[in-house]
């Protein structure tokens, strides 16, 4: 367990000892920040029905920056050290692949996580001085559950980028093909209407959107939660599977 | 220490080592010498661990690098081709999350990672950022890190290779320096390197060990065919008659040098030692001499005779 606290700390401060890591936080605040400014003004002093967080993370915003971000910030982790040569001198170590890649991926969702913590502020300044309906705890912790799982889905297909190629760019461009397939099902399933009630539950787990939206609200839907954890825990086990491949390959 | 046996390792369509068998004793220092291609490096990475062999063992201090890899990694600090480092990290602190990896405790790699950083002159630096050292101290800083969890076999792909001759001189002492307490193995193709540091060698071509001595074993398989030198002032039919009758000279050449003096290349038959037979009849007949040389074999004469007949064969 210390080896993977050794390995953890060294993967997250990796993240801010490069530029990337700050370029990271600013572009996510900046873009945070302006769209809540732009919401407020929106909403101007009237009581909107739906609460802050669900209007913006109903925007296409948040997905944005989620299928942009994860790609930023996984396409490092694998891709990086074999260019360099340096997964060689980690892999020669007694760590096992698996303690290589928590590490990594937790690092990953930690790093992810921080990035969007000056939402908090957005939501504290929009509690404190509109008169927008009161947040609870629920709703907030429904948002930040909802990033979390998703975050943590696009982060574990960028894992599987990075691991199979030494090159970042190539990782980077794998993965955000991939987070944008996975957007237009989201999407196609948002639009398409369903012919049959079992065609409405499949398009159901495609539909990241309405998944969001139901967080946002405060509701955390296990049919959502299962989606995300399980999808995530596959890209995570391929990922596993290509790291090992260099022993038959 | 290593016993490596009926190794074979094939990349897609390509045999990079092919069926190779060596051992190596405990405290041991052994050079890997080829050219670039070699299999060398594929070796080595197998060696550590690193990859899998397609066939054949490998066990290094009795445990098998695949089956007891863990057992196997302790006891071998590993730096790989071109001493790949974090850039962004500090010296001591890249140092001691490699104690941690390897598995020492938070007190003992403190411990240890002072140890190295004094043995490999790095203290002055512990604070500095990788990135920004010289390409010496970056190759001491993964020295220090082959060298952090005391391993019983270090293995070190070109060490010296991108340095300055300063540099080389310093790695080169810190590697000789480790002999007797560690096994070493170091992969070069620089012969003087293993001249210098290496109590053996193993010659690799084509994924193929070719020799397996000591340098000097080496040397002395090629004296056999090697050349005397004489000059020697003296009339030249004289000297032509004189080793037509020597019946230890197998081949003589004599051309004029400058002044009275000749200059007779000699070819002895094979393990005698012409020099004293020469000088004697210098003597006898009152010649004048100023030049007896045995032109030696270098370990670069043994290394291109060892691979040369190979290359053709390839062509």
């Amino acid at each position: 367990m210390s080896i993977f606290f050794a390995l953890l700390r060294r993967e997250l401060s990796a993240f801010f000892f490069s530029l990337t890591g700050y370029v990271i936080i600013t572009a996510v605040t900046l873009v945070i920040g302006s769209t809540f400014v732009m919401l407020i003004r929106n909403l101007g002093t009237d009581p909107f029905s739906m609460p802050v967080t669900q209007l913006f993370f109903n925007s296409l915003m948040y997905w944005l920056l989620v299928i942009l971000l994860a790609p930023v910030i996984t396409m490092r982790l694998f891709a990086l050290e074999k260019a360099t040569g340096t997964f060689e001198t980690l892999m020669t170590t007694p760590v096992g692949d698996f303690q290589v890649l928590a590490a990594k991926f937790t690092a990953a969702v930690m790093f992810y996580m921080i990035a969007w913590l000056p939402t908090l502020l957005s939501l504290i300044i929009v509690q404190r001085y509109t008169n927008q309906p009161r947040m609870d705890l629920g709703m907030v912790g429904g948002m930040y559950l909802g990033i979390f799982l998703s975050g943590s889905l696009f982060l574990s297909i960028g894992c599987l980028a990075s691991a199979m190629t030494r090159s970042q760019m190539v990782a980077a461009v794998v993965s955000l093909a991939v987070g944008v397939i996975l957007f237009i099902l989201g999407f196609m399933a948002q639009v398409i209407p369903a012919a049959s009630a079992t065609q409405m539950d499949a398009l159901f787990y495609f539909n990241i959107f309405k998944q969001m939206d139901n967080f946002t609200r405060g509701i955390v839907d296990l049919r959502a939660v299962i989606f995300y954890v399980s999808t995530t825990f596959l890209f995570l086990f391929l990922t596993l599977r290509v790291l090992d491949s260099r022993r038959w390959k | 220490m290593i016993e490596v046996s009926n190794l074979t390792k094939r990349y897609a369509g390509r045999t990079a080592v092919d069926d190779i068998s060596f051992t190596v004793a405990r405290g041991e220092i052994v050079g890997l010498l080829g050219p670039n291609g070699a299999g060398k490096s594929t070796t080595m990475r197998v060696l550590s661990g690193f990859m899998p062999a397609s066939s054949g063992t490998v066990k290094v201090a009795g445990f098998d690098v695949f089956h007891d890899a863990d057992e196997a990694r302790r006891r071998i600090g590993y730096m790989p081709e071109n001493n790949p480092l974090y850039p962004e990290m500090r010296v001591r602190e890249y140092l001691k999350f490699r104690a941690r990896l390897k598995g020492l405790g938070w007190r003992k790699s403190r411990e240890r990672v002072d140890t190295v950083m004094q043995q490999c002159s790095l203290t002055d630096v512990s604070r500095r950022v990788i990135g920004q050292l010289s390409k010496g101290y970056k190759q001491r800083v993964g020295l220090a890190d082959a060298l952090v969890h005391e391993p019983e076999l270090i293995i070190l792909d070109e060490p010296t290779i991108g340095l300055d001759p300063q540099q080389i001189r310093s790695v080169r002492a810190l590697i000789k320096s480790l002999a007797g307490k560690h096994t070493v193995l170091i992969s070069t193709h620089i012969l003087p390197e293993v001249e210098m540091m290496c109590g053996r060698v193993l010659i690799m071509l084509g994924g193929r060990v070719l020799a397996s001595d000591t340098p000097e074993n080496l040397q002395r398989r090629m004296a056999g065919g090697s050349q005397v030198i004489a000059e020697i002032a003296a009339p030249s039919e004289a000297l032509r008659a004189a080793w037509e009758n020597l019946a230890e000279v197998e081949q003589y050449d004599v051309s004029a040098s400058d002044g009275a003096f000749f200059r007779c290349a000699l070819t002895p038959l094979e393990g005698t030692d012409l020099r004293p037979t020469i000088f004697k009849l210098v003597r006898e007949n009152g010649w004048e001499l100023r030049e007896l040389t045995r032109s030696r074999h270098s370990l670069e004469d043994v290394y291109v005779q060892v691979t040369k007949p190979n290359q053709e064969e390839r062509e």
